[in-house]
């Protein structure tokens, strides 16, 4: 009995009984929805938020915040197609990832630096960064979007892990940029659960004090995690300007609220030390549902905004009253 | 003034603040020597700094209890909106006859629409005891949220002409939105400073525990500090409808950053307990300068980000170094507590 109360408290029930429920109601109003084509659609959706979204799980774990995350996703995502473009048009797609990778896992490392080396604190440094590199990107990089990206990346969204025709002449296709989030959730699942580093994660985001006490490379592993991040937005960009085959250097910003909104909704916790990867795959498949299909339950788009609001207030509100009872109780 | 007691002011940071500020008044003053110094142009500055400066006073308060306010550009375009829908939609043509009295309703209406969101605020934070930065994050995309559902994400226009008044108007020749940035700045200081109210704020942002030790009623001061946030941003909000004559979703959306900026120039302690009034006071004249001076140099808006962006950094750098070489030996970062990482 109380095994099942716990289970019902947890952030990943929650939202996977709400992600059923609005599936469920979307089927009864328009029974096309529950169809192949359309979680496909919604799949394709969830990549580039997905890659991001496990990325800030890393810092709320860590005990920190970043919102720097989608300037620096659209800045290493135009100025890699602007090399490619300006000088090295053949470059394969790996070399082109590569090469965003290491420009976001750069400008993370700025971050990682304030943060790790000078102990600011985290939300206003990358409010500060998030600034700096838009406003480098569009004052000294450019401004224009490229929209003849190199034949490489064009033929990178070309590849398809799967691609077919429904019953009724819909086209459906699963392009292989999935498969990138499969692959960053298992590579973040092995640092954080397998290895030293995820361990010390976890614990300077239940304790600073704590993990330095215990020995841990506390600056170390916080700068790793901020560089971390930075790549996997790095890579986030790319596939974005591959996927969309333009890349818009004003694409992206503004998605930042909606990415922390999923990993909150997960269950990751602000001030550190929890959070699953399980829970956050659920908050973003919530959130492109919301982003993707609110039309479908009757809900005009206009409204978008409100749910998600919404969703972050229960989502986290939650838990947190929770909390606060139990801490008075407990006193 | 002697030496010892001009280093004594540049020991606190105000007084650092306030050199700076001359500083970037006489850089701009001399590069464009013309320009920058006319009447026209220091007139237009006290007509436009007055509306995020009042967001960043409201920035100012929630920061002296550690906390943040995200919303405070949903609250200021949401009341808006709400002010300008009662007087286009609900009231009408009618306005015409009572026009003042309508618009004194409006705004009426704006501040119940401030007080109301900052009370949400409020409850999230006091009494749901969720961390400020994602009450008022959840929360902004809900007040924007509606500000969209409500105007279908178009602009709200054909405000009555009484509307003007408060943005564009002069009050004994003086432009009206710095004559109501000064009183609500004096007020502000008087609150903090002369009232029992005002040491609950700082006090608990100094140390939570020992103020809730000390008897205070820590949730009904949160709440009272989350509703004056959300009254300041309404009136920000009035300020910028009335100059933009029109109301909508995404106005004045880089002031976010603008009013955070401010008051971490301004030495206020992201982390709580320290802030004082006067700081905020300079750091929003010293932005206006810079902001004003480079428009005249022809620096893009993306590029003045990039200007806002850096000199953030540069400042939180400067505060959390006690060693570092500019300033004087033995200097202590206002509230030199070590605060938690976020």
């Amino acid at each position: 009995m109380t095994r099942w109360r716990e289970a019902l408290g947890r952030n990943e029930t929650l939202v996977a009984l709400v992600i059923l429920a609005f599936v469920v109601a979307a089927t009864l109003s328009d029974p096309r929805f529950f169809s192949i084509p359309t979680m496909m659609d919604l799949a394709r959706a969830s990549i580039v938020l997905g890659i991001l979204a496990v990325g800030v799980m890393v810092v709320l774990v860590s005990g920190g915040i970043d919102v720097s995350f989608t300037a620096i996703a659209a800045f290493a995502m135009y100025c890699t197609t602007l090399l490619l473009v300006t000088y090295m048009p053949d470059l394969p797609w790996y070399g082109a990832f590569a090469v965003s990778m290491a420009i976001g896992a750069t400008l993370g490392a700025i971050n990682g630096i304030l943060i790790a080396g000078f102990g600011l604190p985290t939300l206003i440094v990358t409010l500060g960064t998030l600034a700096i590199f838009r406003g480098f990107l569009l004052t000294f990089v450019g401004s224009r979007l490229i929209s003849n990206i190199p034949s490489e990346m064009r033929d990178f969204s070309r590849m398809m892990i799967v691609r077919g025709t429904n019953a009724d002449g819909s086209f459906y296709s699963l392009p292989w940029a999935f498969a990138f989030l499969v692959g960053v959730v298992i590579v973040t699942w092995v640092i954080l659960y397998k290895t030293m580093l995820g361990r010390a994660i976890f614990a300077i985001g239940g304790s600073v004090e704590s993990a330095r006490r215990v020995g841990i490379a506390v600056r170390r592993t916080q700068f790793f995690v901020y560089v971390y991040v930075g790549a996997l937005a790095g890579l986030a960009g790319i596939i974005h300007a591959s996927m969309a085959r333009v890349a818009n250097p004003f694409d992206l910003v503004g998605l930042e609220l909606s990415v922390i909104a999923a990993v909150v909704l997960g269950g990751a916790r602000l001030i550190g030390g929890y959070g699953t990867l399980t829970g956050t795959l659920l908050g973003v498949a919530l959130i492109v549902l919301v982003r993707n299909s609110l039309v479908v339950l009757g809900i005009p788009a206009t409204w978008q905004m409100v749910v998600i609001g919404v969703l972050i207030l229960i989502g986290t509100g939650l838990p947190a009253w929770q909390a606060k009872r139990a801490a008075s109780r407990a006193a | 003034m002697t030496p010892e007691r001009i280093r004594g002011l540049l020991v606190q940071p105000e007084g650092r603040l306030a050199l700076i500020t001359l500083l970037v008044f006489l850089l701009m003053a001399w590069l464009t020597p013309d320009r920058f110094l006319s009447v026209q142009n220091l007139t237009s500055m006290a007509f436009q700094f007055p509306e995020f400066a009042i967001l960043a006073l409201a920035m100012t308060i929630v920061m002296l209890t550690g906390g943040i306010d995200l919303s405070v550009i949903g609250v200021a375009n949401l009341a808006a909106i709400v002010a300008a829908l009662l007087l286009t939609q609900i009231v009408g043509p009618g306005v015409a006859e009572h026009g003042t009295f309508w618009v004194v309703v409006a705004m009426l209406a704006a501040l119940a629409v401030g007080a109301l969101a900052g009370l949400v605020n409020g409850v999230l934070v006091a009494w749901l005891g969720l961390p400020p930065i994602l009450a008022t994050l959840g929360s902004g995309l809900v007040f924007t949220g509606f500000g969209v559902a409500l105007t279908g994400g178009s602009a709200v226009m054909g405000l009555p002409a009484e509307m003007a008044w408060i943005g564009n108007g002069r009050l004994w020749g003086i432009p009206v939105p710095l004559v109501l940035f000064a009183g609500l700045a004096l007020l502000l200081w008087f609150v903090l400073t002369h009232t029992a109210f005002g040491l609950k704020v700082r006090m608990f942002g100094a140390n939570p525990l020992a103020a809730r030790f000390a008897a205070i009623d820590i949730n009904a001061m949160l709440l009272r500090v989350y509703v004056s946030a959300g009254m300041l941003s309404a009136v920000a909000g009035l300020l910028i409808m009335s100059r933009a004559n029109s109301a909508k979703f995404d106005y004045g959306s880089s002031y976010l950053l603008l009013a955070i900026l401010i008051a971490v120039l301004g030495g206020v302690n992201p982390y709580g307990g320290y802030g004082r009034i006067i700081g905020v006071v300079l750091a929003v004249l010293s932005m206006q300068f810079l902001s004003s001076g480079l428009n005249m140099l022809g620096v893009s808006n993306f590029a003045r980000e990039l200007i806002w962006g850096s000199l953030l950094i540069l400042v939180m750098v400067i505060n959390a170094s006690p060693n570092f070489r500019i300033l004087p030996r033995g200097w202590q970062p206002p509230g030199a507590r070590q605060g938690p990482p976020g």
